[in-house]
């Protein structure tokens, strides 16, 4: 199968400091993929050098088969980016801008898209508004309104949330879903790590340049922390078996006890029944990603 | 992923560009145009009675031509410049970075926009002052040429300018240092022949000089050179720096890192 996005030993450098090591990352069709990394970690530079608003100093980069450098134009057409600063052209009306978008990608008669885009993004009603007349989160759906004029298999958005209201990130979610259910794949960067585990099927984690940890969502979950359980016994203390999974120092009476997996939960069970302890509180606490990263950012 | 026309990314930053300059016309035109029929005003109220350039020809009626020719190349250069510098500072550049515009697309939109609003000033300049003193037009064929000639080159001038600018403050430099010394001492006021000698020769390099002087020869069979030398000279200079910008662009020098 053809990847949407192919990534092959990329480097880059900014004088002395090194924005990409070596980075290789093959991204399916149709997939949703979460690229993330803390503030300087190389994801906009990544995102860029795809785009064609940056060159790599090193390595190959394909967007639906098309080599960004020398098949450029194939590549920019197979690409739609929201990109994470909030810039607009402030000559132009919302339409006027979104028909000028799409005729750069060679689309002159496009207005059924367009309208049917702005309908989705609820941009319909703003059509004819300058730009400067909108608000933040309306200047970002048109962000949005622009990386899909020309209809692209690959969506790539660069926090795409960052300073939206609730109201318009669930809308948002709603819409890049339904197009990743159309079969476009779509590539997102956050720092909301509840949105990327959510939407997510897969998630690539970069620091310092280098890609620290590539996985399905589920496997990362998994994977790198285990489970933990809160309890709260009804007379006694906590038997001796039981005392190296005690996570932290019990407060109001309750244990929290680190689980390497959901099978443990049974094991600890049964130490408690053979002690003739009642537990009159438990709660399960599952891992998510966010612990998930800043595990990995500490540990690499 | 819909189908694309050959060339429609051309043709869309070329009406962006023009879009963009026709929807602030008081600043874009009409400023220029009035700065200019001042220039007239003024200076023909001082000069006429003391000074005749070419004979048979009064000043206010040589001054027309220059003044045409002098709000053309400052308007050209503004446009692609000015337009270019804005998307950098406020971001919206990566409009055009994004999509699949080759980089000669890029500089024909922004230098035939340029040119148009060159020439739009430039007929503007000589219509209006057409009111207070009548100008012949002896080879309109030669001053299309060097309109064109001059527009191109400083529309793609304007294009090296907001590339290597990175802010409001080095392209008023490039402006106020480069371009208006230029264009006021290449004999917009005056024939090159009132010079004392050594002036004469330093203006015989000043290129805008043969814009001015093969642009005035359009409107009264008269100039301080031939005018093929200054189609050759301005020409050279066009292709030259079209080559070195189209260059820049295929580069992405300071666009794409």
């Amino acid at each position: 199968m053809q990847h949407a996005i192919e990534i092959r030993g990329v480097s880059k450098a900014y004088g002395n400091v090194r924005a990409l090591a070596d980075i290789d990352l093959d991204i399916p069709e149709g997939e949703f993929f979460a690229l993330l990394g803390p503030n300087g970690a190389g994801k906009t530079t990544l995102i860029s050098i795809l785009a064609g608003l940056a060159r790599a100093d090193a390595g190959r980069l394909k967007v639906m088969g098309h080599d960004v450098a020398t098949d450029y134009r194939g590549a920019r057409r197979s690409l739609g980016v929201v990109p994470q600063e909030l810039v607009f052209d402030p000559f132009f009306t919302v339409r006027e801008t979104l028909q000028f978008q799409s005729g750069y990608f060679g689309l002159g008669r496009n207005d059924a898209w367009i309208d049917e885009v702005m309908a989705r993004l609820d941009l319909t009603n703003r059509a004819d508004f300058n730009m400067r007349a909108l608000s933040g989160g309306m200047k970002r759906r048109v962000l949005v309104a622009q990386a899909l004029v020309h209809k692209p298999p690959v969506i790539i958005l660069d926090e795409p949330t960052a300073g939206v209201d609730v109201e318009l990130r669930q809308g948002l979610w709603q819409f890049i879903r339904q197009l990743n259910g159309d079969g476009h794949t779509i590539v997102l960067t956050t720092h909301y790590l509840d949105e990327a585990e959510a939407l997510c099927s897969r998630v690539g984690m970069l620091k310092q340049g280098k890609l620290v940890a590539l996985d399905s969502t589920h496997n990362l979950l998994k994977g790198y922390s285990g489970a933990q359980l809160r309890l709260r016994l009804a007379h006694g203390v906590l038997p001796e078996p039981l005392m190296p999974l005690v996570a932290a120092v019990p407060t109001n009476g309750e244990y929290l006890l680190a689980l390497r997996d959901y099978a443990e939960v049974e094991t600890v069970l049964g130490v408690l029944r053979k002690n003739g302890l009642v537990v009159v509180f438990m709660e399960l606490e599952q891992p998510d990603l966010e612990e998930v990263f800043v595990e990995i950012m500490r540990r690499d | 992923m819909l189908k694309s026309a050959p060339m429609a990314g051309f043709s869309t930053l070329f009406r962006k560009e023009i879009t963009r300059f026709w929807k602030v016309s008081f600043q874009t035109i009409l400023a220029p145009v009035l700065t200019a029929l001042l220039y007239l005003l003024i200076f023909s109220h001082v000069l006429e009675q003391h000074v005749q350039v070419y004979p048979g020809v009064r000043y206010t009626a040589f001054l027309v031509p220059g003044l045409a020719m002098m709000s053309l190349l400052q308007n050209s250069f503004a446009n692609s410049s000015s337009s270019l510098i804005q998307s950098k500072i406020t971001g919206n550049i990566i409009f055009v970075l994004l999509p699949p515009l080759s980089h000669f697309e890029f500089f024909s939109a922004y230098v035939l926009a340029s040119a148009v609003r060159g020439v739009v000033v430039g007929f503007g300049v000589f219509a209006i002052t057409s009111i207070f003193v009548p100008v012949p037009v002896q080879s309109p064929l030669w001053v299309l040429l060097f309109a064109l000639l001059g527009s191109g080159l400083l529309g793609t001038l304007g294009i090296v300018a907001g590339i290597w600018a990175d802010k409001f403050d080095q392209l008023a430099a490039f402006q106020n240092f480069i371009i208006i010394p230029l264009t006021f001492l290449s004999g917009v006021f005056y024939s090159i022949h009132s010079l004392p000698t050594f002036w004469q020769e330093v203006s015989h390099f000043n290129p805008f000089f043969y814009m001015i002087d093969g642009f005035r020869y359009g409107f009264f069979g008269v100039s301080d050179v031939s005018p093929r030398l200054s189609v050759a000279i301005v020409g050279g200079c066009l292709l030259a720096l079209s080559f070195a910008t189209l260059s820049l662009l295929k580069r992405g020098y300071k666009l794409r890192n």
